[in-house]
């Protein structure tokens, strides 16, 4: 194989292999630190020795045990250095990359859990995640929060030690846990995914790779919860959403709103996995707030045409996730679809009643129904309005766009 | 096992009276605090508990010079003071979370939870 042939194997492992390589190792040691660190190492070596020794037939397999021997190695060599005797006759002896390795899929979950627990900031639960399930560098993840490096590796390291020194379990949550802890989880995978959507600031209106690992991360939950119905939802939500995203920006970078995208830009493939999963979870009727969000993408993604939209039926779904999730925000993005089925008049007086005058879509949204209703100078002060509270530039040139249409 | 500080936190300036207006809920605070104390030693978690007097009753003593200077306290000026605490051994952070939940629910007031080092 070529050196970039093996490079690129190498890249695409790393990125399938990461989260399980330190899943597995944490499992074994309790040690986050040995544990991401171990397999770094295990990378690293896999990028010397593959290219000339070949692509072993289990390369996830084969980085889990080179990274575990190298944990043993270091733990031999530190409780040699404090003769901490007993410890060391608990190791085991090295193994055998070639040796088939037992399932990791439980450890990755704990992990996902451990890295989502409600006792760490929800930014610290983001970076964690990121960091020890997507593989993703600190460089990488600073850049996509906006951060300082140092800072996202202060905030990470942080988290680690408190982990450990509060003797947070690395476990899934028994049943009575599972459902708040379960949400805490979702929201962060859910959260990777909005700041890749609609970054709230920087120079990149969409951001293509944090879209693809939340997504990713979405299938590995997925996969290891399968009959949990929000887990699909938020996969489906994500899908149905991402589907969209090569007809969300025009040309010049500015945002193109559903109603005017060419959907035969749109990603048929996801669009159907989306639906797929939106029809069993119809079937498991067990409806919540992310099943419901993707219901009401799975309507848009059917219609051949804005036109074709059947917005009575997005407004009986928004009406079901008012009485889940009964919060402004749903309020309103359930007057947009009011707009659409009794007309702007009766959306204006709901949006009018909502309190969200730090939220910059409260603005957008009132500035639309008002520029309909032929109101257009406080159209464009509530334009203005949303412009000076949205730092993504291409809501801002599309905003920008409406708002000088009127003047 | 981990050891957990459990720690009560109350608005520094507060008296019994504004922490529990109600004299029978103040009663009935008390009265389910002990309940909990009791729980405590008998499903083992119990290590020591206390309740404490109002902040402007302490006493601050600087020892590193070479003749000890005490002051008038609290130590801290923060808003928020601790008016008691539980120490508590646990399996772990969520086991400790559980009990602080429970506590917080009997004292009627917002629990800090801290692990002990070693």
């Amino acid at each position: 194989m070529t050196d970039a042939g093996s490079a690129r194997v190498v890249e695409d492992v790393y990125r399938a292999e990461f989260g399980k390589v330190v899943a597995s190792l944490a499992g074994r040691f309790g040690s986050l630190d040995l544990a991401e660190e171990m397999a770094q190492e295990a990378f690293v070596e896999a990028v010397r020795r593959w290219p000339t020794e070949g692509v072993p037939p289990n390369p996830g397999g084969w980085l889990t045990v080179v990274a575990r021997n190298k944990a043993l190695d270091r733990l031999r060599r530190e409780s040699t250095r404090q003769a901490r005797h007993e410890e060391a006759e608990m190791l085991t002896a090295h193994e055998d990359p070639g040796a088939p390795v037992t399932s990791v899929t439980d450890e990755r979950l704990r992990l996902l859990f451990t890295c989502c627990h409600p006792a760490l900031a929800p930014e610290a639960q983001v970076a964690l995640t990121l960091r020890l399930l997507g593989g993703l560098t600190v460089p990488e993840i600073a850049n996509a929060f906006l951060v300082p490096e140092r800072t996202m590796a202060q905030r990470i390291t942080r988290a680690k030690r408190k982990i450990a020194a509060a003797n947070i379990p690395y476990r899934v949550p028994r049943d009575h846990e599972l459902p708040a802890r379960m949400r805490g989880v979702l929201a962060v995978i859910y959260l990777v995914f909005t700041e890749g959507h609609l970054p709230r600031s920087g120079s990149d209106g969409i951001r293509d790779d944090l879209c693809a690992e939340a997504i990713r991360l979405g299938r590995v939950l997925r996969a290891l919860m399968p009959d949990e119905p929000e887990v699909a939802g938020l996969l489906a939500l994500m899908l149905l959403t991402d589907a969209r995203r090569a007809a969300r920006l025009d040309a010049e970078g500015a945002l193109v709103t559903l109603d005017a995208q060419d959907r035969t830009l749109w990603d048929r493939d996801a669009i159907a996995e989306g639906h797929a999963l939106v029809r069993e979870c119809l079937r498991r009727n067990r409806p919540g707030h992310y099943q419901l969000l993707a219901a009401v993408n799975a309507v848009h993604t059917d219609a051949a045409s804005a036109a074709d939209t059947d917005w009575s039926q997005v407004l009986a779904l928004y009406d079901q996730l008012y009485a889940v999730t009964p919060t402004p925000v749903v309020a309103l993005n359930r007057a947009v679809a009011l707009a659409e089925v009794t007309g702007p008049a009766s959306a204006l007086v709901v949006v009018d009643a909502l309190e969200l005058d730090g939220y910059h879509p409260y603005h957008a949204t009132r500035a639309d129904l008002l520029r309909r209703l032929g109101r257009h100078r406080e159209a464009v002060a509530a334009y203005d309005r949303a412009i000076a509270l949205t730092a993504n530039p291409a809501e801002r040139a599309f905003l920008s766009g409406r708002r000088n249409a009127l003047t | 096992m981990t050891q957990y500080l459990l720690s009560v936190w109350h608005d520094r300036d507060a008296t019994p009276e504004d922490i529990y207006p109600d004299p029978a809920e103040r009663e009935q605070s008390y009265a389910d605090t002990g309940v909990f104390n009791e729980e405590l030693r008998t499903s083992g978690h119990w290590v020591f508990a206390g309740g404490l007097h109002s902040p402007s009753t302490a006493t601050v003593v600087d020892g590193t010079g070479d003749e000890p200077v005490t002051t008038d306290g609290p130590f801290s000026e923060a808003k928020e003071q601790i008016g008691g605490f539980w120490v508590v051994e646990a399996a772990d952070l969520d086991e400790a979370i559980a009990l602080a939940a429970r506590g917080s629910k009997a004292c009627r007031g917002r629990v800090e939870v801290r692990p002990f080092q070693g």
